[in-house]
């Protein structure tokens, strides 16, 4: 909303020195907060001036630009006709435009000087109400020639003053509960509220003068067969009918300005009357041109099917939803409070006008507005509540401006139909504004701000309080304890730290999470996020079924991009992006880990309930709620591309390899001591015989975490990396279920230990940790460790066969053992590991 | 010549009369050699003088002719050459040492003096030189061992957290030192936790489409949260009153990436339920929070504003740590001394009713706040793109701390 500061002081007494700074320093103390500041940016020359010469001419790179002169009459210190290259092309010679000449200085200190441009010196610029700081419309220049007053504006004449860029206004930013202050009436009031400053209502003189109803005014009649939420689409309706008014009057001066000021373009005197009462005091209006209505006004919903050309000149098909304005129920003239239809605008012709000030329930407009994507000024307006009993002043204040304007002569029968919804009281014990703020408000203090902002207060303790009509936002004790609040200064809110009964610190989840974040970041890999928004084609590079993958999770309805609407069900899907970003840009030695989010949806796939706001949900609703959000594990992924051990003058570097990945992902059990068992498996994306199953055994139970491996050649390929990159992914919430058991500790025996080697043959196909394992139950209690120290595959031992060498330390707790009973616990290791895997000692 | 053994007493920590043995792993006389005569009997006439070997000059002579040899053999493996010639079994002193057996008793002190006298002077000067050339060898080898540890290394990097995990770690710690607990909730989320819960109604325009994303089919009730206030609401439900909780995480809105926006970034939420608190809480809370993060001095301002969550409802702004409100010209506030921190006020009751606890009972506050802002605050990252891409040369301008 642009306040012109100039506007404002009609309503509240402005200090004489009052600057735009001001006002929004005062505005923002009550929650209207500063947008920007706008003028005092120009300096002049800045003039009137009018196109006498345009001379299109091509230029090399395509572009036409205008050749011009145009008379700046003596403002050029020469009178001669100032030669201008103008690049826009909404104009032509006679045309008044806005003429900056060189000396003068455009918003954002763009200082303009004569300059050769195109094969020609320009000396100055035709502004656009971009350039000049008053609009976003930068396809054209601005032209005065379409202003009402344009017969009266002379060449040369200081623009600065005419578009009203000497004054300051005010944009702010206005808050959905604060539908009032779109509105000078309503910035005024805060501004009041702010400063202490006198603020008059201009709305209760108006009322004053405004005629009661009559039963002769224009036939209205109120038809909501369907209202919403139980609010009737149209609370009131005001008609008031202005005759024999000159269309082609002049917009004044001086409303015009305001117009422009507060960002809108003068149009024509009943249009710009319109937006400018509804500038002042915040009632949308809307004006028809009485000749082309023949029945009564007739509010109704639509009809499936229903069509409108609205003002913007698009055909619309409605919907039931829609709230209409019909002449007699059949001829769509209007969606109410959003936009006209085409056929009943006022226009050139139009001598007879129709003036609606209605009340139309917020959430009827809000939802016509959306569905059809017609944000107006009428629109914003109702959508934050209008005030409902300010209908009868903004129409007495169109018609009398109508008729001072416009020659016109307003009609004595006047319509008011409709009863509109007001405020209801709400009760407020004395002292629960200092119950919330925390800052001792005195009874006297409560029922002043109460009052100051308009609201009837009646009683003691508890207070009754009837919020004005403009305030539908007040509906609870801690809506009014706001309006104390705020009046009061919110800077008078003491800093006081609250002292919570202690908690219990950060949960184990979440101390693993960092935990293992570190160990990773400690180990080479950089931590990454991505947005979890991944595709088929995505699933596809990764060998993945992307029919599985889309059943497993959810897709987007509204994505981004069209071929990533599916959240990801693992995080490799993005990781392995992330880590083709890197190598495309120049990394051959890529190292990544995350931590995040998947999806993993199962079973049913009911709705979540909704519910009204305020609305407590039973047990068996807020069980559908939970039910219906799917399981979202937290994974931890990582992925090892190029060298792990880097090259260097120190030598030659190591790929990554499988070893690596299965390290960290041991690592990861060690620092959250928990076994960790590997187990040959083949599940995309890794090479089939490079994948490994990790399970994790909990009292003795095997619990599945994931798998690591190297990704398959193919996947490779697809996603773009180089080399033979290895990865695992892992069910973090399953580490943290797993862990977190504190771990019994064993006494340390200081009896000497006893080294022990056997050589293991077994077929290559046995696995060795099945071999460790059969290893492991044979040796008995006092097998204190066991390494794999070699691995030998040879002639000797023949096709297909491998040689495990392992070195088995003993130690017993009792006693040192004597050689014959290292031996003896070395042979049952050997048999039973003879007997799991057919493994024979070299 | 006597220089290397004053050299040897005075540098040595091995000195030659502390432990011979050590520095003549094969001593001469300490036992016979088995291959030597029998030692013969006393002999009563027999003459030293008349033993040539035994004569002072040739005991001297061989002395002599050992410390010359010593003193110019260049390194150890020269004196060990040199070795068996003054002292091994052959050596003068050793078939001097012989023939003092064979002396009459009278003249056996004398000669042995002598000769003992002389094979000392020769062990010390072996012991000295040996010292010596080893030191010399052991300062030669540290100067041949010299590196050059100016060589970049980096066999194998060190990898890095990223900097929003660390900053979001720092704010769960700041809220845990104050008692708080941090809590968590989904990503894909209900409507109603996400909405209807907080009191945006049916018709609030951040339910609109093109705000937040949606699951398909709409009708399933689920969004990707576009806050992380449903844990607030999660959190009443699991934990009950009273309640501190922070809520830190990853949220969505239909943004397209650039460099100021994210389709995902991140937020933290707090949340205060007990009886009797008040705004001045929140401001005291608040206030902590922006001199932990930003630096003593750093408080906040509250605005009036709207939230359909909160009621009273503010926004936060922090004093800038840039230029503390005395630098019109600065840059990081504009020049107005504050900056936007957030959204914050005190729990709406209908968001307290929704949850089941008695808002004429219980009060709250609520106050949320962007991470990736804050570290934007803090390090200066002016370009989002680099925080959502994943390119290990962002992680890696930090430290592991932030």
């Amino acid at each position: 909303m642009r306040v012109p500061v100039d506007w404002l002081g009609e309503h509240v007494t402005l200090a004489p020195d009052v600057t735009g700074e001001g006002v929004a320093a005062a505005l923002v103390r009550v929650g209207l907060e500063e947008e920007g500041l706008h003028s005092g940016d120009i300096t002049g020359p800045l003039v009137v001036g009018r196109v006498l010469s345009c001379q299109p001419e091509e230029q090399k790179n395509g572009k036409v630009i205008n050749w011009c002169t145009v008379d700046v009459g003596d403002s050029n210190g020469t009178g001669e006709p100032q030669g201008i290259v103008c690049g826009a092309h909404n104009f032509g010679v006679g045309d008044l435009v806005v003429v900056i000449l060189p000396g003068g200085v455009l918003p954002g200190g763009f200082e303009i000087s004569a300059r050769k441009t195109y094969g020609h010196v320009s000396a100055g610029m035709i502004c656009s109400t971009l350039e000049l700081g008053i609009g976003q419309d930068h396809d054209g220049i601005l032209v005065l020639t379409d202003r009402p007053d344009a017969a009266e504006l002379t060449p040369g004449q200081d623009a600065i003053a005419l578009l009203g860029l000497d004054r300051e206004t005010v944009e702010i930013n206005v808050t959905p509960d604060r539908g009032y202050c779109f509105s000078i009436r309503g910035v005024a009031r805060e501004y009041g509220h702010a400063t202490g400053a006198p603020f008059v209502d201009p709305v209760p003189a108006l009322t004053e003068r405004a005629p009661a109803p009559t039963a002769d005014g224009y036939p209205v009649e109120l038809r909501d067969d369907r209202p919403i939420r139980g609010q009737a689409g149209c609370g009131r309706y005001v008609a008031r009918v202005v005759r024999g008014v000159d269309v082609s009057a002049p917009t004044p001066p001086w409303m015009a300005t305001r117009l422009t000021e507060a960002g809108m373009r003068p149009i024509s005197l009943p249009v710009d009357i319109a937006n400018y009462v509804m500038l002042d005091l915040g009632q949308p209006l809307h004006t028809f041109d009485l000749a082309t209505l023949e029945g009564p006004v007739l509010v109704r919903r639509a009809r499936a099917g229903e069509r409108l050309r609205t003002l913007d000149g698009t055909e619309r098909t409605l919907d039931a939803e829609d709230l209409l304005i019909t002449d007699g129920g059949e001829r769509v003239l209007a969606l109410a409070g959003v936009m006209g239809g085409q056929d009943s605008e006022v226009g050139e012709s139009t001598t007879d006008i129709l003036i609606e000030a209605a009340h139309f329930d917020p959430v009827t407009v809000a939802r016509t507005a959306r569905r059809h994507k017609l944000p107006s000024e009428a629109s914003r307006r109702f959508e934050r509540g209008v005030d409902p009993l300010l209908a009868p002043a903004a129409a007495q204040r169109a018609v009398e401006l109508l008729v001072e304007h416009g020659g016109g002569v307003a009609d004595p029968g006047v319509t008011d139909v409709g009863e509109p919804p007001l405020p209801t009281p709400i009760t407020l014990p004395v002292s629960m504004p200092s119950r919330i703020v925390g800052v001792d408000y005195p009874a006297e203090e409560v029922r002043r701000s109460l009052t100051e902002i308009g609201a009837a207060v009646t009683g003691e303790d508890p207070i009754e309080v009837t919020p004005p009509s403009w305030r539908p936002d007040l509906r609870t004790g801690e809506d009014l304890v706001e309006e104390i609040a705020r009046l009061g200064g919110y800077d008078r809110i003491p800093s006081v730290l609250p002292t919570p009964p202690g908690g219990s610190g950060l949960t184990h989840a979440q101390r693993v999470r960092r935990r293992l974040a570190d160990l990773l970041a400690d180990q080479g890999l950089s931590e990454v996020w991505s947005a979890p928004f991944v595709g088929d084609a995505q699933h596809e590079a990764l060998g993945l079924d992307a029919g599985a993958e889309r059943e497993r999770t959810v897709a987007v309805l509204n994505p981004l991009s069209d071929e990533q609407p599916l959240l990801r069900t693992r995080l490799l899907t993005t990781l392995i992006d992330s880590a083709r970003r890197n190598v495309s840009r120049g990394a051959k030695d890529v190292a990544l880990f995350e931590i995040g989010l998947v999806l993993d949806q199962r079973g049913e796939r009911a709705a979540a309930p909704t519910l009204d706001v305020g609305a407590h949900p039973d047990a068996a609703t807020l069980a559908a709620i939970h039910a219906g959000v799917p399981d979202q594990p937290r994974h931890l992924a990582f992925v090892l591309v190029g060298e792990r051990d880097r090259a260097g003058w120190w030598g030659s570097g190591r790929a990554a390899e499988t070893t690596d990945a299965v390290e960290i992902v041991r690592a990861i059990g060690e620092a959250l001591a928990l076994e960790v068992q590997l187990c040959a498996d083949s599940v995309e994306p890794f090479h089939p015989g490079r994948c490994a199953r990790v399970v994790v055994v909990v009292d003795g139970e095997e619990l599945a975490v994931g798998h690591v491996g190297e990704l398959a050649p193919a996947v490779a390929a697809a996603t773009g990396l180089p080399g033979r990159p290895v990865a695992a992914e892992l069910d973090l919430d399953a580490l943290v279920a797993a862990s977190g058991v504190p771990v019994r500790a064993r006494t340390l025996s200081t009896f000497p230990v006893a080294h022990t080697d056997v050589a293991l043959v077994v077929d290559d196909s046995v696995p060795a940790a099945a071999v460790e394992g059969a290893l492991r139950s044979g040796a008995g209690a006092d097998l204190e460790a066991l390494a794999l120290f070699d691995v030998y595959r040879g002639d000797q031992l023949g096709e297909g066969r491998k040689s495990l060498a392992y070195r088995l330390s003993f130690r017993s707790g009792e006693r040192t053992l004597t050689t014959d009973e290292v031996s003896a616990a070395r042979d049952a290791a050997v048999a039973a590991a003879a007997t799991a895997t057919g493994a024979v000692q070299r | 010549m006597a220089d290397p053994l004053i050299l040897a007493g005075s540098g040595s920590a091995r000195t030659p009369a502390s432990d011979p043995d050590d520095q003549n792993p094969d001593p001469v006389g300490e036992r016979a050699p088995v291959d030597s005569p029998p030692v013969s009997g006393p002999n009563t006439s027999y003459d030293p003088v008349e033993v040539a070997a035994l004569a002072p000059e040739a005991v001297e002579s061989a002395v002599d002719a050992a410390l010359s040899a010593i003193a110019q053999a260049d390194s150890l493996e020269d004196l060990k050459a040199i070795r068996p010639a003054h002292q091994g079994d052959k050596s003068p002193l050793a078939l001097a040492n012989r023939e003092i057996g064979a002396l009459p008793p009278s003249a056996k002190a004398d000669a042995g003096k002598r000769v003992g006298q002389a094979r000392g002077r020769v062990g010390q000067a072996f012991a000295a030189r040996q010292a010596e050339l080893e030191a010399e060898r052991d300062e030669r080898v540290l100067r041949e061992e010299t590196l050059d540890l100016t060589q970049t290394s980096g066999r194998r990097p060190l990898g890095r957290r990223h900097p929003i995990e660390l900053m979001s770690q720092r704010i769960a710690d700041l809220f845990v030192g104050m008692g708080w607990e941090i809590a968590e909730g989904p990503e894909v989320e209900a409507e109603w936790f996400n909405f209807d819960a907080l009191n945006f109604d049916a018709d609030h325009p951040a339910r609109q489409m093109q705000d937040t994303f949606y699951v398909d089919p709409r009708e399933r009730g689920l969004i990707l949260r576009t806050h992380t206030s449903p844990v607030q609401a999660r959190a009443m439900l699991e934990r009950g009153v009273p309640l501190y909780v922070a809520a830190i995480g990853r949220v969505f809105r239909t943004d397209e990436l650039d460099a100021t926006h994210m389709p995902a970034f991140h937020q933290v939420e707090g949340l205060a339920v007990d009886e009797g608190i008040t705004m001045a809480h929140l401001k005291g809370t608040l206030d902590r929070l922006a001199t932990e993060l930003f630096g003593e001095g750093i408080t906040t301002r509250l605005r009036p504003s709207f939230f359909p969550f909160t009621e009273p409802s503010a926004e936060m702004d922090l004093r800038c740590f840039v230029c503390r409100g005395e630098d019109a010209a600065c840059r990081t506030c504009g020049g107005t001394g504050w900056i936007e921190w957030g959204g914050c006020g005190m729990v709406n009751r209908n968001v307290l009713t929704a949850v089941g606890v008695d808002p004429d009972r219980y009060t709250g506050f609520a106050f949320g706040m962007g991470i990736d802002r804050a570290l934007m605050f803090r390090t200066g990252v002016s370009d989002m793109r680099d925080m959502i891409e994943g390119d290990v040369r962002f992680d890696a301008q930090f430290g592991m701390e932030i």
